[in-house]
């Protein structure tokens, strides 16, 4: 199904852009289903869509070797999946699993791209809520290199009492 | 109020991880007045030395129970405390959680790490008057799956929403996985009708804080709950003073309008 002209996207990242431009980039978009557990994408191959998450949660994970994968973050409703289709060499760097059911919104990287190519205007205000999105999960990623929940004066932490 | 230490005993204690243990207290004779959910007690450790510890469960009765986690001298000792040992104890202190301002909103209960021990008599007063609120969320985060508090309650938190979000997951953790704040977008409130109580380190209220007002919630209804060193709890030394707040008598729980310009905040 492609959602209505104008749809909110599900309390999701896109809902902060003016109603015409959400409109016309939800009309490139279509509903995707992830049952638990499907490889969204795998790190390292082409960046070629992205997704807004309605419901359910999606993990990304980093192969590290001799350990496998290893989760680094989950998301959850609303969030937006996916940045490296926006910037060379647009390969994704993480690993995506769906951790139950997980319903999106899909969008197709090139249509977006050619969209904001001719659109200038909505190119601007997508990528600045991509953006937001990069700062959010920068500065969340910052948060947890404090070590915040961590014993005092020990970074590293394991010091029991 | 009392300003010298009663004699309470352990009667019960209750590892919650390696190095966090929640201790049940009975008075050997007179009691402490009641405490409210966000209220300390200066917990004195014979012969070591005497810390801030809120309530972490207000039981009918005399009894009292706190959560401690071992960081230095005087919490570790009280770590160690065995059923029937002794401990002082002062207090009633300090401002409560603002229920009463609360009634009628959806509710946000939101911590980090240790942070859920002064929360969590709030959720249960909460719980115990389903019909006085609105939604309750209760959004937790820790640094790894094994220093998850009171992971077996979560589930009675559920209404609509409560769930648990680790920094370090380990191979087993099939939960969520980022800072706290990343549970907000599914969290059931509606932002103008909504009261947030936080509790947890401070670099994690202020971006908790942050991130609830970008979305609506009026600053003066996003409660949090101060920490400084604390000395008498009554006021007099100036130990715990924060701007013009002493946080032993003003505090802990502030409304984050009074609490961010007096915080230092300097971007992450
Ligand atoms: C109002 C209030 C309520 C509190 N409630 C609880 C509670 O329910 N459970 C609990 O375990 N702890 C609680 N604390 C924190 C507790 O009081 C401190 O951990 C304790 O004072 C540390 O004393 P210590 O002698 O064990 O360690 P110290 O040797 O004094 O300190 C050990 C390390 O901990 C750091 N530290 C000391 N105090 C604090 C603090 N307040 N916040 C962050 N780091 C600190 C020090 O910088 C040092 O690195 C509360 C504090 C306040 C002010
Ligand atoms: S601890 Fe002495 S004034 Fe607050």
């Amino acid at each position: 199904m492609t959602p209505q002209t104008g749809e909110p996207a599900g309390g999701g990242a896109l809902d902060t852009l003016p109603a015409e431009h959400r409109g016309r980039l939800m009309a490139l978009a279509h509903e995707a289903a992830f049952p638990s557990t499907t490889r969204i994408f795998e790190e390292g191959d082409e960046a070629d869509r992205f997704w807004i998450i309605r419901s359910g949660t999606v993990a990304l994970d980093v192969h590290v070797p001799g350990r496998g994968r290893t989760v680094v973050e989950t998301i959850g409703r609303g969030a937006l999946l996916g940045w490296s289709w926006l910037c060379p060499p647009r390969h994704w760097h993480l690993g995506a699993e769906s951790r139950g059911p997980v319903l999106a919104w899909e969008f197709d990287a090139a249509a977006v791209r050619s969209l904001c190519a001719e659109r200038p205007d909505l190119g601007l205000a997508l990528v600045t809520v991509v953006a937001e999105t990069i700062g959010d999960r920068l500065r969340a990623t910052r948060t947890r290199l404090l070590d915040l929940y961590g014993p005092p004066g020990s970074p590293e932490g394991g010091a029991g009492p | 109020m009392t300003l010298a230490p009663l004699p309470y005993r352990v009667v019960d204690r209750r590892d919650e991880t390696h190095d966090t243990v929640t201790l049940s207290l009975e008075p050997a004779g007179e009691a402490l007045g009641p405490f409210a959910p966000g209220q300390f007690a200066m917990m004195y450790a014979f012969g070591v030395g005497e810390v801030p510890v809120s309530v972490s469960r207000i039981p009918d009765g005399q009894r009292l129970t706190h959560t401690v986690r071992a960081v230095g001298a005087v919490t570790r000792a009280l770590w160690t405390l065995r059923t029937g040992a002794w401990v002082g104890m002062r207090g009633p202190f300090g401002t409560c959680w603002d229920l009463a301002a609360a009634r009628g909103n959806d509710l946000l209960v939101i911590a980090g790490g240790i942070g859920i021990a002064p929360l969590r008599p709030a959720i249960d007063a909460v719980l115990a008057e389903p019909h006085g609120y609105g939604r309750l969320n209760v959004l937790a985060g820790a640094r790894s799956p094994a220093d998850l508090l009171y992971r077996n309650e979560f589930p009675t938190w559920e209404r609509p929403f409560s769930t648990v979000t680790v920094d370090r997951p380990d191979d087993d953790w099939t939960g969520r996985v980022g800072v706290v704040t990343t549970l907000l977008g599914e969290a059931h409130f509606t932002p103008a009708d909504t009261t947030a109580l936080v509790c947890g380190p401070e670099v994690m209220m202020r971006a908790t804080a942050r991130d609830l007002i970008h979305r609506g919630v009026r600053p003066d209804r996003v409660q949090v709950s101060l920490e400084r060193n604390m000395r008498c709890a009554t006021g007099h030394c100036g130990h715990c003073q924060l701007g013009p707040l002493l946080l032993c008598r003003d505090g802990p729980v502030v409304g984050y309008d009074r609490a961010e310009p007096l915080l230092s905040v300097r971007e992450l």
